[in-house]
C-alpha cells in the first residue's frame, strides 16, 4: 500500500459496502478495511485516526468484531483537540461496554477532561460518563461531578445532573451528598436544567428514604409553582409541543410529585388543586396532551387524593377508552386495571365501554379489556355481562377464543347462583367453543348435573337438540353422550319437563342413533369413543329392545387397534350377551357425585390430576380391573358399570379406600396412585380396590369375624373373633371367576396373611336380605408346632365402614 | 428510564443502537434479533407498545425506519412516543428533511444529536432550539480544527515534497 495514499474516506467505504450484492462480497470489503485500519493503528498513524475510528464504528454496527480498535479510542480521548476527543468518546460509548476492563484506563482522561476549560469538552466527558460507567469509575469521579453541578453553565449543569443519576445507580451510598445540590437545581429557570434536576430528585428518592423525606419537606412548593407556571403560561415558541408548553417538564414534575405524595397525606393535600387544574385544563387532542393527562391520572391515583379527584381521573380514563387512537385505549385499560382496586364503583360506570374494547381489533387491547371485565364482574351484572361475552364468543377469532372461553367459564363458575342458569350458559359455551373448553370445566359440569335431579331431564333434552348442529365441538359431544347414556329414559319419556321447554319426542332408536353417530364420527378422539361405548351399553340396559342393535355397533370395535376400545367392545359385548341378569343392576343410575369434595379435590390435586388424566385415559381399562387410585370424572364414566342403587348416598371420601386396601392386604391397588388424593370424590372408588370395582357407600357395616383354627388345637386360648362385613357391590353372585373379572360380585376367599407359623384366610359372604352388609369370616390356621396362646386379632377399618366384631365362632 | 434505543430499517438492518443499561455484546445482538423479529412483524393498525421480557418497548415507524425505545414497566409510554418524535424532529431540522440515507452516511452525527437529547436514559433537553444550538457550536469547533489542520498539513506537504 502506498504510504502516502490516504485511507478511504468514510462515505466511500460506506458506499462500497452498500454496493455489495452478497454477504461474501461485504465480508471481503470489511476484511480489507479492517486490515488497513489495523496496520494504521499499529503504525500509530496520527493523521487519519479520526477517519479510521469512524470507519471502525460503522463496521462494528454491521456486526463485525472490532476489539482491536478499543485502545485507539483511548488514545483519541487523550488527544488534545476537540474533534479527536469527540470521536474518541463516541467510539468509547459504541465499542465498549461496562464490563470491559479497558474502561478503567479511561478514568484518568475523564478526570482531566472534567476539569477542562473548554465547556464542550467537559460536556463530552460528562456525557460519556453518564452513559457508560462502572462502579469504580463512579466512586472515583463523583467529587468532580458534584462540583460541576454547581457550575454556572446551564449545559454543564444539566449534564452533570444526569451524570449523577448514573453515578447513583452504580453507587447508591452517594445519594445523600447530592441531596441539597439537587434540591437547589429546582430553583433554576432553564427548562433543561429543571428537567434534569427533577429527574435527579426522582432517582434520589427511589434510592434513599432520607432524601425522600428531605425533598418532601423542601421541594413540594417549588414543584407546584413550576407546574403552575408552565400550565398557565400562554405560549412559548421554544417549548411548545402541540399546544402544550413543555409537556416533558409537565410529566416529569407530575412523576416526582407522585413519588413525594405517595403515602403522605399532608403533601398530597397541597397537590390536589394543581392536579385538578392540570387534569381539567389540558387539551387532549394530540398525543402530547394525552401524555400529560395520563401522567396526571397516574399521580392522582398514586397519592392520597380525595374521592372526587379520583372520580375525575377515572372519567378521564373513560374518555380515553373511546379515543380513536389505539395507544390511548391501551394505556387507559392498563390504568383502569390498577384503579379497579381503589375505586371500583367509578370504574363500573364505564363497563359498557370496556366491554366494547373486548371486541377491539388489536389483540393486546382485547386481552386487557377481557382481564378488566373479569375484575369487574359481580353478582348484579354477571348475567348481562356473560350474555355479551358469549355473544362475542361466536364471532371472535381463533387466537382469542381460548382466552375468552376460559374467562367465561370461570365467571360462570364463580358467580352462578342457580344451577339452571349455570347449565344453560355452559351449554352455550360448549356449543360455541367446545374445543377450547378445558377438561376440568366440563367435568365440573357433569358433577353439577348429577347433583341436580330436577335438571337432568332438561339437560339431556337440550344436549340432544344441539347435538346435531354442533357435533364438531368435542367437549359438547362428550357431555351429551354421557348425559344421554345416563338419563336416556328421561329423554325418551319426557320426564321432568321444565316450563320453558318445547315439547319433543325422541324415540329409543333416535337416542341410539345419536350415540352411534358420535362413535362413528372419524374426528372423535379416544375419550369420546370410549364414552360412547359405555353410553351405548347403558342404553342397551335401559332400552332392552335396542340391545341387539347396540351389540352389533359395539362388535364393530372388537378389532379396533386402540386397546381401550377393543377391550371395552369385547367386555361390553360379553355383558350384553351373557349377563343379562346382572346387566340392569350393573348399569343403574350413577350415584350422585359429591360436588363439595370434588371441588376440594380439584383444587388440591389439580396438578396431580393433570398428569393423572393422561395416564388414566390410557389405562382406564386397567382401572377397572386393577384398582387404580387415579380416578376422576372421566374414569367415573368407565366405572358406572358398577353402579349401585344407592343414589342418595353422598359419595364417601376416598381416603377410606386406603385403609381398606391396607387392611386386607390386597395387592391389587397401585400404591402410589392411591396417594394422588383419589381425586374424584365420586364414591365409586371406595371399595374399588377391595373388589376391583368401586362403589360409594356410607352406611356400611363392617363386621369382622374370624375363626381361629389351629392344627393342633392344644390350648384353647381366648381368641377374640369378629366378623367383617364388607359392602358388596353386585348382589350376591357367587362365581368362580378370578379377581380380575370385574363382573364377579362376591370376592373369592383370599389368603390375607401367610407365614411359616400362621395363615389367615378370609371368606366373604353376603346375606341376601341386606346387601350392604358383608360378612367376612377369618380363618386362622396355626402352621407351627406350638400352640398359640393369647391370640388377639384386631381389625381396623376406615371411619366410613362400621365394623362389628363378633365372637369367635368356633375353634378346631 | 430508557434502557436502550434502537433504530432498525424495514429489512431488519440496524442503523443506530444506544445502550443505557449493562448489556454484553452477545446479549446486545440477541436483543436486537428478538426485537427486530417482534416489531417488524407487527401490523400497522396495532398499538405502538409491545411487552417484552417484563419491559415495554415503544416504537414508531417513520418512513422506512423503526425507532424503538425500551422502557421500564412503570414509565409513561405516551411520553416516550413524544421523545421519539422530539428526536426525529431535531434530526429533521439538522439534516433538512432527513431520510434513512442521511442516517447511514452520517451515523456519527446522529449519535452526537442523540447524546444531546438523552443521557443515562433520561431526557436532557426539551428545547429543540437549544439542542440545535449546541450541536452547531460543536460542529463549528470541529470545522475550525479541521481547517487549521488542513492548512498545517498543506504546509508540511509543501515542505516535505
Amino acid at each position: 500500500m502506498n504510504p502516502f495514499s490516504t485511507p478511504t474516506r468514510l462515505r466511500d467505504m460506506i458506499r462500497a459496502i452498500r454496493a455489495c450484492k452478497t454477504a461474501a462480497e461485504e465480508r471481503a470489503v470489511v476484511r480489507k478495511e479492517c486490515a488497513a485500519i489495523r496496520s494504521a493503528i499499529s503504525e500509530n498513524d496520527q493523521l487519519f485516526r479520526h477517519r479510521n475510528l469512524a470507519k471502525l464504528m460503522f463496521i462494528h454496527m454491521l456486526g463485525y468484531p472490532t476489539h482491536f480498535g478499543q485502545l485507539e479510542c483511548l488514545k483519541l480521548i487523550a488527544a488534545v483537540d476537540f474533534p479527536e476527543k469527540r470521536i474518541g468518546y463516541l467510539g468509547l460509548m459504541l465499542l465498549l461496554d461496562e464490563r470491559q476492563e479497558v474502561l478503567m484506563l479511561v478514568t484518568n482522561s475523564l478526570k482531566q477532561d472534567l476539569n477542562h476549560s473548554n465547556q464542550y469538552i467537559v460536556g463530552l466527558a460528562l456525557c460519556a460518563l453518564g452513559n457508560i460507567c462502572s462502579a469504580e469509575m463512579a466512586r472515583d469521579l463523583a467529587p468532580e461531578v458534584e462540583r460541576l453541578l454547581l457550575s454556572r453553565d446551564q449545559n454543564i449543569k444539566k449534564k452533570a445532573a444526569l451524570c449523577s443519576i448514573m453515578i447513583i445507580r452504580k453507587v447508591s451510598d452517594l445519594a445523600e451528598n447530592l441531596m441539597s445540590p439537587a434540591a437547589s437545581l429546582l430553583k433554576e429557570k432553564h427548562h433543561g436544567v429543571l428537567i434534569a434536576g427533577v429527574e435527579l430528585c426522582t432517582d434520589l428518592c427511589k434510592v434513599s428514604a432520607s432524601v425522600l423525606e428531605y425533598l418532601r419537606k423542601t421541594c413540594i412548593e417549588r414543584l407546584i409553582r413550576i407546574l403552575k407556571d408552565i400550565s398557565n403560561s400562554s405560549y412559548s415558541l421554544e417549548y411548545d409541543i402541540a399546544g402544550i408548553v413543555d409537556p416533558f417538564l409537565h410529566i416529569r414534575v407530575l412523576k416526582l410529585m407522585r413519588i413525594l405524595g405517595q403515602g403522605d397525606a399532608d403533601s398530597s393535600e397541597y397537590m390536589i388543586d394543581i392536579l385538578a387544574q392540570v387534569a381539567s385544563k389540558t387539551e387532549s387532542k394530540k398525543n402530547a396532551g394525552n401524555a400529560v393527562l395520563y401522567e396526571c391520572v397516574e399521580t392522582i391515583m398514586g397519592i392520597e387524593a380525595t374521592s372526587g379527584l379520583r372520580v375525575l381521573a377515572i372519567n378521564i380514563l373513560g374518555r380515553f377508552l373511546s379515543n380513536h387512537d389505539n395507544n390511548i385505549r391501551y394505556v387507559a385499560l392498563n390504568m383502569l386495571m390498577k384503579a379497579v382496586t381503589i375505586e371500583s364503583q367509578a370504574v363500573q360506570r364505564h363497563r359498557t365501554t370496556i366491554l366494547e374494547r373486548v371486541k377491539d381489533s388489536d389483540a393486546s387491547i382485547q386481552k386487557r379489556a377481557l382481564d378488566l371485565v373479569f375484575l369487574l364482574v359481580n353478582e348484579t351484572n354477571v348475567k348481562p355481562l356473560t350474555k355479551e361475552l358469549i355473544d362475542y364468543l361466536e364471532v371472535s377469532d381463533q387466537d382469542f377464543k381460548g382466552d375468552l372461553t376460559a374467562k367465561i367459564c370461570s365467571i360462570i363458575d364463580k358467580f352462578s347462583q342457580e344451577k339452571l342458569w349455570y347449565t344453560e350458559q355452559m351449554f352455550k359455551v360448549l356449543c360455541l367453543a367446545g374445543n377450547y373448553v378445558k377438561d376440568d370445566v366440563w367435568h365440573a359440569l357433569i358433577v353439577a348435573i348429577s347433583n341436580a335431579p330436577y335438571l337432568q331431564g332438561y339437560c339431556v333434552r337440550s344436549l340432544y337438540k344441539v347435538f346435531q348442529t354442533y357435533s364438531d365441538q368435542e367437549s359438547l359431544v362428550q357431555v351429551a353422550v354421557w348425559c344421554i347414556g345416563e338419563y336416556a329414559e328421561m329423554l325418551v319419556n319426557n320426564v321432568k319437563v321444565l316450563e320453558m321447554e318445547e315439547p319433543m319426542t325422541v324415540t329409543e332408536s333416535d337416542a341410539v342413533d345419536v350415540v352411534e353417530a358420535s362413535l362413528k364420527n372419524c374426528s372423535s378422539d379416544i375419550t369420546t369413543q370410549s364414552l360412547s361405548l359405555i353410553a351405548l351399553l347403558k342404553l342397551s340396559s335401559r332400552f332392552p329392545p335396542t340391545s341387539e342393535r347396540i351389540r352389533e355397533i359395539i362388535m364393530y370395535h372388537k378389532g379396533s387397534v386402540v386397546l381401550e376400545l377393543q377391550q371395552r367392545a369385547i367386555e361390553f359385548n360379553s355383558i350384553i350377551q351373557r349377563h343379562q341378569n346382572i346387566k340392569s343392576s350393573l348399569l343403574e343410575r350413577m350415584p350422585v357425585l359429591d360436588e363439595m369434595t370434588y371441588n376440594l379435590k380439584k383444587a388440591s390435586s389439580s396438578q396431580a390430576n393433570v398428569s393423572a388424566d393422561k395416564t388414566s385415559k390410557s389405562n382406564s381399562r386397567a382401572s377397572l380391573k386393577l384398582p387404580n387410585g387415579v380416578i376422576h370424572a372421566t374414569a367415573t364414566t368407565d366405572l358406572d358399570l358398577l353402579d349401585l342403587s344407592s343414589d342418595d348416598n353422598p359419595a364417601n371420601t376416598s381416603s377410606s379406600k386406603d385403609y381398606l386396601h391396607d387392611l386386607l392386604g390386597i395387592g391389587l391397588t397401585n400404591t402410589e396412585s392411591t396417594d394422588q388424593g383419589i381425586a374424584p370424590s365420586e364414591g365409586t372408588d371406595i371399595l374399588m380396590d377391595l373388589l376391583s370395582i368401586g362403589a360409594p357407600t356410607v352406611q356400611n357395616d363392617i363386621l369382622i369375624s374370624d375363626a381361629v383354627s389351629s392344627n393342633q388345637g392344644i390350648a384353647p386360648a381366648t381368641k377374640p373373633s369378629s366378623t367383617i362385613q364388607v359392602m358388596d357391590l353386585l348382589d350376591g353372585k357367587q362365581t368362580n371367576t378370578s379377581i380380575s373379572d370385574y363382573q364377579n360380585p362376591v370376592h373369592p376367599s383370599i389368603i390375607a396373611f401367610q407365614s411359616n407359623t400362621l395363615m389367615i384366610t378370609f371368606t366373604f359372604t353376603k346375606q341376601a336380605d341386606d346387601p350392604k352388609v358383608t360378612q367376612i369370616q377369618a380363618t386362622f390356621t396355626n402352621l407351627s408346632s406350638d400352640a398359640y396362646t393369647d391370640f388377639v386379632f384386631q381389625a381396623a377399618v376406615p371411619k366410613a365402614f362400621p365394623i362389628i366384631t363378633l365372637e369367635q365362632s368356633r375353634m378346631n | 428510564m430508557i434502557n436502550f434505543v434502537l433504530l432498525i430499517s424495514r429489512q431488519g438492518k440496524v442503523r443506530l443502537t444506544k445502550w443505557y443499561s449493562p448489556y454484553s455484546q452477545k446479549e446486545r445482538s440477541k436483543v436486537i434479533r428478538e426485537l427486530s423479529g417482534l416489531i417488524l412483524a407487527r401490523g400497522p393498525k396495532l398499538c405502538n407498545f409491545v411487552e417484552w421480557r417484563g419491559y415495554k418497548v415503544v416504537y414508531r415507524r417513520y418512513a422506512s425506519l423503526y425507532f424503538c425505545m425500551c422502557i421500564n414497566a412503570d414509565d409513561n409510554e405516551l411520553e416516550i412516543l413524544e421523545i421519539i418524535h422530539h428526536f426525529v424532529e431535531i434530526l429533521d431540522r439538522y439534516f433538512g428533511s432527513v431520510c434513512e440515507l442521511d442516517l447511514i452516511f452520517n451515523f456519527h452525527k446522529a449519535y452526537y444529536i442523540l447524546d444531546e437529547i438523552l443521557i443515562a436514559g433520561e431526557l436532557q433537553e426539551s428545547s429543540k432550539k437549544t439542542v440545535a444550538r449546541l450541536i452547531a457550536a460543536q460542529d463549528s469547533l470541529v470545522e475550525a480544527a479541521k481547517e487549521q489542520a488542513s492548512s498545517v498539513s498543506n504546509m508540511i506537504a509543501q515542505v516535505t515534497k
